[in-house]
């Protein structure tokens, strides 16, 4: 008999290709993801040594991260920066002359590429999918192998459908018990980050396993996995079950017919064995979870809300002292000051963290009757055109542009600020994005990264604000 | 690729942990649709104050510093977005070589993907660096021998040899993965047929 197997062993070895003299693994690559600001160098490198995509079928083009998110239905026309504008030109041009099927930015199925691969069942259980963005990762929800790539890897990928791989380790965690309402999956994943902290995936893929993952929702899921690069992993995984299917079952590129019933036969076996071997692993007990909120400039300074900004004193070397007192300055936060004490000026609710369509109903219900808190700035944009159309038909516009929020077309936006939605220097935001980093939303703007359900009531009280029950 | 030369240089010391890509090369310069260029964006935030003046005091705009071709740096160098525009940004400003304690992933394979040398070494030895670093001394770095060379000590390092061999040859990774077309087609024959789930039709397709 074999020796058992990961999930992540699975899927890598039905994608062996081979192996170079080197030893490295040439591993096959069943999606590609292209966006407007990750591809222009790569098709342009094709071009001077006059290679061609080798499986356009498997490539998919869409524009999100600098695209504006008013005005969208004048397509192109909306964007007004001249060099963001030349950049998404340039995508279209590239997919036109190498025959890749784009996403056109007035066409529903726009959105941020994160969000609209499984939304049209472009992400499958057991393949492997990469694209130029770090946060590919996501897809890891269904179980596929995917992750983020930088430019050279893209044209390597256009060029030959395949990517040069050394094997990655093995981590499991464990995420064990019943969350108090108005948890989420998103304080789940920054209470992961702030306990093994931001390089403890270096070189692993993380599979994520326990009862509560196993009673998530794929897109509960997918905010999980698309925050295990926060944690260093080259990618996250869960194994696909009945939640999986039902999810992808009819959606616009998943299987049909015959195939359908051939897939599901494979998906089946894509879990890890029992005694299946990890390199490492963690358990959480997540039981009396509160909210998660960050206070600094890394993913992994996750506190719960109803915790004090920290002292450097107590930092547990002299490296993370420095860090911490770095990140207070920038911050401008006073060590001792309780969380719930700090006032606001944005919100930012969307990303594709949190940009998907139950993330606007649980923000909505938070918000509904009530009034966005005097001179703060609130945001919602959908992560997808679909998301947003199913909002409006749902009547979940209507409780955000009455709250006070303003509603927005499907993008990247504030999440990282290469669009006009940035923060201001000084300003603070809590936003549902994955990124805190200095300047992520904007120059000298000031980041706090909490759940969709803590951004809403916290543009209603103003400051942060507990919201958990039970 | 470049092929990748000794370096011998003073060395700019950013002694932090978690320096990630946003620091590195800020998005508004992530607009572009070229490679080059990128070198004055370099730490943007941190070299120029928001009237776009230099900062005379982040180290990469102190002489000798600003002409540095290493850099000493924390733990988890590059972590965040997988832009590539950190180590073109990173080349196109002089640096050659970056020494920290760990590198995220993504930015690690960016690097060697460019002909910019991530180098891991253990914090002991990285500590005895910086000071000799910020004496503004010369330090060389010989991927060849694989030996740094700073004063009359010669310290070790590891690297592995696909990375060493790749950097000091300069290979093109498409190429050496042209060369075996053969066994990708074979792949494609045995797992991706028309009737396989993994393929997309065309009819599935608008
Ligand atoms: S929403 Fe943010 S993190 Fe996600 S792909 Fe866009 S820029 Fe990256």
């Amino acid at each position: 008999m074999d020796s058992p197997k990961t999930l992540f062993d699975k899927v890598w070895d039905n994608h062996m290709v081979g192996k170079l003299d080197s030893g490295q693994s040439i591993l096959y690559i069943d999606r590609h993801l292209v966006h407007e600001v990750t591809s222009p160098q790569a098709f342009e490198g094709l071009k001077l040594k006059n290679r061609n995509v080798r499986r356009p079928d498997l490539t998919l083009g869409v524009a999100d991260h600098n695209v504006p998110t008013t005005f969208r239905n004048l397509g192109i026309d909306s964007i007004k920066d001249k060099i963001a504008r030349i950049q998404v030109e340039t995508l279209e041009k590239n997919l036109k002359e190498h025959k890749i099927e784009y996403i056109p930015l007035t066409s529903v199925n726009q959105g941020i590429v994160h969000i609209i691969g499984p939304e049209l069942g472009y992400t499958l259980p057991g393949t492997t999918i990469v694209c130029g963005d770090s946060h590919t990762s996501t897809h890891g929800a269904f179980g596929a192998l995917a992750f983020g790539i930088g430019t050279s890897e893209v044209e390597h990928v256009l060029a030959t459908q395949t990517l040069l791989q050394n094997k990655p380790k093995n981590m499991k965690i464990e995420i064990n018990g019943k969350l108090k309402k108005n948890v989420t999956s998103k304080d789940i994943i920054l209470k992961v980050i702030s306990q093994i902290g931001t390089s403890a995936g270096t070189g692993h893929v993380i599979e994520f396993m326990g009862n509560t993952i196993k009673k998530m929702s794929i897109e509960e899921r997918m905010t999980i996995c698309n925050m295990s690069i926060e944690a260093g992993a080259k990618a996250g995984m869960i194994s696909p079950d009945i939640t999986t299917f039902k999810y992808l079952k009819d959606k616009k590129f998943s299987p049909k017919d015959k195939k359908w019933e051939l897939a599901i036969d494979e998906w089946t076996n894509l879990h890890s064995d029992k005694n299946a071997s990890f390199d490492n692993s963690f358990t959480f007990d997540i039981e009396n979870l509160k909210p998660m909120v960050t206070w600094g400039t890394s993913p992994e300074d996750g506190i719960s809300i109803t915790d004090v900004v920290p002292d450097p004193k107590d930092a547990i070397n002299l490296e993370k002292e420095q860090s911490i007192n770095k990140a207070l300055k920038y911050m401008d936060l006073t060590p001792g000051t309780r969380m719930t004490d700090i006032k606001i000026q944005k919100v930012f609710i969307g990303s594709c963290t949190n940009g998907r369509i139950e993330d606007l109903r649980s923000a909505a219900s938070i918000v509904k009757g009530k009034k966005v808190a005097k001179s703060l700035q609130a945001l919602v944009v959908p992560g997808s055109g679909v998301v947003k159309k199913l909002a409006e038909e749902e009547g979940i516009k209507e409780i955000f542009i009455e709250a006070g929020f303003e509603w927005r077309d499907p993008g990247c936006s504030m999440c990282l600020g290469m669009n006009p939605d940035q923060l201001e220097n000084g300003e603070r935001c809590a936003s549902t994005s994955n990124r805190n980093f200095e300047g992520r939303q904007g120059r000298g703007g000031r980041t706090h990264l909490v759940s969709p359900i803590t951004a809403a009531a916290s543009a209603i009280a103003g400051t942060f604000v507990d919201v958990s029950e039970g | 690729m470049q092929k990748f030369y000794d370096v011998k240089s003073v060395a700019a010391v950013i002694n932090e942990i978690n320096i990630d890509t946003d620091a590195i090369i800020p998005k508004q310069f992530l607009k572009t649709i070229e490679r080059t260029g990128l070198g004055k964006f370099l730490f943007f935030d941190r070299r120029y104050d928001s009237s776009n003046n230099i900062k005379k005091d982040f180290i990469l705009n102190k002489v000798p510093w600003n002409k540095a071709r290493i850099l000493i740096a924390g733990n988890n160098f590059g972590c965040g977005s997988s832009r590539e525009h950190a180590p073109w940004a990173l080349l196109d400003f002089g640096i050659k070589c970056i020494i920290a304690p760990s590198f995220a992933d993504i930015f690690f394979n960016n690097s060697i993907k460019n002909g910019l040398l991530p180098l891991t070494l253990p914090k002991s030895s990285i500590e005895v660096l910086c000071a000799h670093a910020l004496e503004k001394k010369l330090i060389k770095v010989s991927l060849l021998e694989k030996k740094i060379f700073y004063d009359n000590i010669i310290l070790d390092f590891n690297i592995s040899d696909e990375v060493r061999e790749r950097l000091l040859n300069g290979y093109d990774d498409i190429e050496l993965t042209l060369q075996k077309k053969d066994m990708i087609e074979f792949y494609e024959k045995k797992n991706l047929l028309e009737s396989s789930w993994r393929i997309i039709d065309n009819e599935r397709k608008s």
